[in-house]
This record gives structure tokens, C-alpha cells and sequence, in this order.
């Protein structure tokens, strides 16, 4: 049973909150209203240093190349969040689900060919839009389709093998950048002529790294081989 | 008024829907559905912000960041799921300790 006045303070606290929020959406409203209706940004720098970022589509040369550094730390965050999730618990790699059998047709039909996808991401995100997020968001929707139709993966790659594979990507990322730093001078400075070749090679292991770290924050727990072998 | 004014008041109407959302709410995972809300508002800001250049080809820079950002999002979501389910398990409920107003 609730008092008038407590029902009373809601309604008020209710309406304060829509007036405040109101005020908030008029200033976000009147702030973008006021902006310039067209703005050169940074389209012109990108575009004058395209020649020399080593690829052709502009935004994997803004991710991996103008501000790579970004990227790196993104990788790290994806990192710490996984790092996050498992200080929290175990999770079961093997959960006990029958998967019913249009589902495993599907998934084993479906699972190559997302991979075969993803590494075509990967690729194409050197000249059209893709890049190693992409294909990385392809490769975990993989995992997580065989993880939900309870596939079994390996439980002696649960330990190690997995640990070398989330870090793979920002390992790599670091290490390239660092021996750039003693080599060009500059940390993550490519030598235009190599600068494909590295960025290729930096995504192909962030793509292996992201994949593998968004299926196992799909786990919700440090994986785990259960009593289900 | 155009396009990009169109997407980009529509972001900041979803941004403030969200922080509404977020207040009002006292259930953890409409809370986190919330955030989501806030952050595709600016993420459609973002982007539409990047349209405003003069020839066809839009500014890649908030584009790239929007990228990033997404990844971000995903993963602070997937740790903010995390921490809801160890609350539930604590505290046998996924919301904040108040007396339900309603």
C-alpha cells in the first residue's frame, strides 16, 4: 500500500524529469542546429595522404594507419572487458542441450562458409569497405552459432592455445609498433612502400583475436570443461 | 532540412530517450539496454556529422571512430551482462535495492 504523498513525490519526481530531459534534448537540438552545414573536417588530409597509407579503402587507413593507435588501445579494451568477464565466474564450455536437428545441419552447413566470409572480409578491407572488425564480428558469430548447438570444441584448446589467440592480436599490434619505433623512428610508423603488408598482417591477427574474444564474452564466464564431454 | 540535420537530431532524440530510460528504470538489463540506446544515438550523430562535406565522399575520421566506438559498446555491454548476472546470483534480483516506485 502506497501513502498519497509518496505517490504524489513520483509524479512530481516524473514530470521534473521529463521537464529536465526536455531541456536536455532542446540544447543537444539547438547545439547541432547551430553547426555549420558543411565542414571539411579531416577528409582532405586523409585524402592527400591515401597514396601513402598503403591501402586504398580510407577507413581502414584511419583505423589501421592516421590513427592506428585507436585501434590498438580498442584491442586492449576488448581485452580487459574479457578479463572482466572471467575474474567473475566460470562459465561451462559443454553445456548439456540437445540441439535439434535442423539447427546442427544449419549450423554445420553455415559455420564453414562464415569463416570462409570472414577471411573475404578481411581481404576486401583493403580496397572496399571491411576490415578486420568485420570479418572478427563474422568469425565470433561463427563460434557463437557452434556454441549454441553445443559442437564440441576441444577441451585441451580451453587452456593455453585460447590465451595465445585472444593476445595474438594485440600482441602483434605491439610488437609491429614497437619494432617500427626502433626501425622508422616514429611508433607505428609504416614505411609507405610495406605499410599493406603490415596492415594486413596487424589485421589478420586482430581479426583472430577479436573473433575469438567476442565468442568467449558470449561464454559470460571463464570457459570451463564441464561434466558434458 | 537536410538529411544529415534529420539523422543527427533523430541521434540526439534516441540519446535523450536512453537517458530517460536509464533513470527511470530500476531493472539492471533495461538499464543496460539504456546505454545501448544512448550510444547508438551518438553513434548517429557521428556519422551523420561525417556527411557534411561538400562532394560525395563523407569524412572518414568519425566514421573510423564510429567503428571503435561499436566494439567498445560490445564489449562493455557483454561486462556490464556479466556483472547483472553475479548481482542476480548475489542478491537472487537484477535490480538496484529500492523500493519499487510503481
Amino acid at each position: 500500500m502506497r501513502s498519497a504523498g509518496r505517490r504524489w513525490h513520483y509524479l512530481l519526481f516524473r514530470w521534473a524529469l521529463m521537464l529536465l530531459l526536455l531541456a536536455v534534448a532542446v540544447g543537444l537540438g539547438y547545439a547541432l542546429l547551430s553547426l555549420p552545414q558543411q565542414a571539411v573536417g579531416l577528409s582532405e588530409q586523409v585524402s592527400a595522404n591515401m597514396a601513402t597509407s598503403g591501402v586504398q579503402n580510407p577507413v581502414t587507413a584511419v583505423l589501421l594507419n592516421f590513427r592506428g593507435y585507436d585501434t590498438l588501445l580498442e584491442m586492449a579494451v576488448l581485452l580487459v572487458a574479457l578479463l572482466g568477464v572471467w575474474s567473475l565466474g566460470s562459465a561451462e564450455v559443454h553445456r548439456k542441450i540437445d540441439p535439434e536437428p535442423v539447427l546442427s545441419l544449419l549450423v554445420g552447413g553455415l559455420a564453414p562458409m562464415m569463416i570462409l566470409m570472414a577471411g573475404y572480409l578481411l581481404w576486401a578491407g583493403t580496397n572496399t569497405p571491411g576490415g578486420a572488425f568485420q570479418a572478427g564480428s563474422v568469425l565470433a558469430a561463427a563460434g557463437i552459432l557452434l556454441l549454441l548447438s553445443s559442437k564440441r570444441f576441444p577441451v585441451r584448446l580451453m587452456g593455453w592455445p585460447l590465451r595465445v589467440v585472444l593476445l595474438l592480436g594485440l600482441g602483434t599490434f605491439a610488437a609491429v609498433g614497437m619494432t617500427l619505433l626502433f626501425v622508422s623512428g616514429g611508433f607505428l610508423q609504416y614505411p609507405s612502400s610495406l605499410a599493406g603488408a603490415f596492415i594486413l598482417f596487424i589485421e589478420a591477427a586482430a581479426t583472430l583475436s577479436i573473433g575469438v574474444t567476442l565468442a568467449a564474452l558470449f561464454l559470460g564466464g571463464r570457459p570451463q570443461a564441464g561434466p558434458y564431454r | 532540412m537536410s538529411a544529415v540535420l534529420l539523422y543527427a537530431l533523430t541521434g540526439a532524440g534516441l540519446f535523450t530517450l536512453g537517458l530517460y530510460a536509464l533513470i527511470i528504470h530500476a531493472h539492471l538489463l533495461r538499464k543496460i539496454l539504456a546505454i545501448n540506446v544512448m550510444g547508438s544515438g551518438v553513434f548517429l550523430i557521428l556519422v551523420a556529422l561525417g556527411g557534411r562535406t561538400a562532394g560525395a565522399v563523407p569524412d572518414v575520421v568519425p566514421h573510423a571512430m564510429v567503428i571503435t566506438g561499436i566494439v567498445v559498446a560490445v564489449s562493455a555491454t557483454a561486462l556490464a551482462l556479466a556483472l547483472v548476472l553475479r548481482v542476480q546470483a548475489a542478491t537472487g534480483r537484477a535490480e538496484l535495492p529500492e523500493e519499487p516506485l510503481e
